[in-house]
């Protein structure tokens, strides 16, 4: 099989799509990164939990709402979920084994997924895009309005939290929380409730990062799985510990996957689940701690 | 006078492992207090039972208040703050966060602000290192960091678990100096557990020992030094 004509241009594009996907990668990842932080959980229910608040999205609109209502009011439906799982389902374990509360994500993955079935049935459904159709033309390369927005929104969004966590008390005693969770206490931070709220940021990245695949992957209860793959991997490549990791590695994996689809010709629409995994692979070997694992070292 | 703090017969363990067998003592507002002992004898475990970070029982009653079932969030909210054994620095913050952190549950930020201005004066190094990750400090500074972020909290009781561990003779005489001159200048009531006990009975009004989870001696630090026993085992003259 013969390669297809190298194009600058073409490589242009082939970046900006491979951002724009890799935006989605990186909300989810930095979702996944903000409760391992905190509790060296990995959280294999985030997928789910995206796909069902993209359910609620998705009902919302059909029930007329405008989307620009339907989608923040669903951000808000998702935080208040992450919050509420955290404090009844993941709270009476609390001081259980991490391992436990791995397992009990993975329960929660089954019960959330069969739960959205249950509730919306299985079948495919088209989702609304954020973004009108057409591109624009960007020094020659045309770049489609989808792609600038969903990279915009995912960057406004994880500049926004960066704000929160930097410049606020909440954010502050959030950072304290995955710092030290044993000195915590001591200097007043509602432990449990750092946790709770992290839950719901993580639910509400969940959710942006759902609404913003569906027009493309299609809403069905099974459509993040293979996202959140993805998004392990982005987080592996960043660093678990980092949510500037995640957001990197989201972005630079989009790009990879992207590249590797158009330019290698093995890689295929299936075997982009093989790349993820070898990109996991490669990390876990060549450097544990991902790009931006940490430096200082922590107290155990 | 009653005592800022009281502890009535309080008994703590690990799991199985009972580490106090009954503890009494109190602290009388504006006083330091000393409790010595050997390695083991339950020094850190008085603290915990105060601030409510091991499984205990007994009494603890706090400004005429029983802490009861309070957290230990909750007992910081009440003026109590604790620098636990090791200092429990949050190592990937940055030293002016884990200041601010000391004064986490205030909202007077005016107010925050100036006491901020004064640890400043205490520690003028925190000023140039304000950005630095709290890790890479040096044991001396990590100490001296969690002392001022205890006393950002503007504690009615400070809770100081050895803050000489470790530590060189010159900096573990600082340390002691600005608590001496915080207790005579601003009334600083605290309970301090130190292995150093001649720098303990020094700067301390009152003191005891304790010897495998119990008190076996108490009184005025100027008794106690001059005490046979306490000279011999903890004095070493
Ligand atoms: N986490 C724990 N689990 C089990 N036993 C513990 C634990 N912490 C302390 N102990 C036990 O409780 C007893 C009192 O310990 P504690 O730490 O209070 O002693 P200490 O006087 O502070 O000693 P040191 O001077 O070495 O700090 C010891 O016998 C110790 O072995
Ligand atoms: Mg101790």
């Amino acid at each position: 099989m013969a390669l297809a004509a190298f194009s600058w241009q073409e490589l242009a594009q082939q970046v900006v799509s491979g951002l724009a996907s890799g935006g989605i990668y990186a909300s989810l990842a930095l979702a996944l990164v903000l409760i391992y932080r905190a509790t060296r959980v990995i959280n294999f229910a985030q997928g789910e939990l995206a796909t069902l608040t993209t359910f609620v999205a998705w009902s919302l609109t059909n029930h007329g709402l405008n989307k620009w209502v339907a989608f923040p009011l669903t951000l808000l439906i998702a935080f208040a979920g992450g919050v509420a799982l955290e404090r009844v389902v993941i709270r009476p374990v609390e001081r259980a084994p991490v391992l436990t509360v791995v397992m009990l994500t993975i329960g929660l993955l089954i019960g959330l997924n069969g739960l959205t079935a249950w509730i919306w049935g299985g079948e495919t459904r088209s989702f609304p895009s954020l973004f009108s159709t057409g591109t624009v033309d960007v020094g020659g390369v045309a770049v489609s309005y989808a792609d600038i927005g969903v990279i915009g929104v995912t960057l406004g969004a994880v500049g926004l939290i960066s704000l929160f966590f930097r410049f606020t008390k909440l954010g502050l005693g959030m950072r304290a929380v995955a710092a030290n969770p044993e000195t915590s206490p001591l200097v007043g931070i509602r432990v449990g409730w750092m946790l709770a709220l992290g839950w719901g940021l993580a639910a509400t990245l969940g959710a942006l990062s759902g609404i913003l695949v569906a027009p493309t992957v299609f809403l069905e209860p099974n459509m993040m799985q293979a996202i959140l793959l993805y998004a392990f991997a982005a987080a592996i490549l960043g660093g678990l510990e980092s949510p500037l990791g995640a957001v990197v590695g989201g972005l630079l994996l989009g790009v990879i996957l992207n590249l590797a689809g158009r330019y290698v010709p093995e890689v295929g629409g299936e075997s982009r689940l093989a790349v993820a995994l070898a990109v996991i692979l490669i990390v876990l070997t060549i450097r544990p701690s991902g790009l931006f694992g940490r430096t200082v070292g922590r107290r155990v | 006078m009653s005592a800022l703090l009281e502890l009535r017969d309080v008994e703590a363990r690990y799991g199985p492992v009972k580490a106090l067998h009954g503890v009494s003592l109190s602290v009388e507002e504006g006083s330091i207090v000393a409790v010595l002992g050997a390695n083991g004898a339950g020094k850190t475990t008085i603290l915990r039972a105060i601030s409510n970070t091991v499984r205990r029982s007994g009494d603890i009653v706090f400004a005429g208040r029983r802490l009861g079932r309070a957290g230990p969030d909750a007992v910081m909210r009440l003026g109590i703050a604790h620098v636990p054994e090791g200092r429990g620095i949050f190592r990937e913050l940055s030293v002016w966060d884990n200041l601010r952190l000391g004064a986490y549950v205030r909202r007077d930020r005016a107010a925050v602000a100036a006491d901020a201005e004064r640890m400043l004066g205490h520690f003028p190094w925190i000023a140039r290192r304000r950005g630095q990750a709290a890790g890479t400090l040096s044991g001396g500074e990590q100490q001296m960091l969690a002392l001022a972020r205890a006393l950002m909290g503007r504690p009615r009781l400070l809770l100081l678990d050895e803050p000489s561990l470790g530590l060189a003779p010159l900096v573990v005489r600082e340390i002691f100096r600005i608590l001496a001159e915080l207790n005579e200048r601003d009334g600083l009531t605290a309970l301090v557990v130190e292995q150093n006990a001649s720098v303990a009975l020094r700067v301390s009004q009152s003191a005891c020992v304790l010897e495998v989870g119990r008190v076996v001696l108490a009184g005025p630090s100027t008794e106690l030094r001059e005490h046979d026993a306490v000279r011999r085992s903890y004095l070493g003259y």
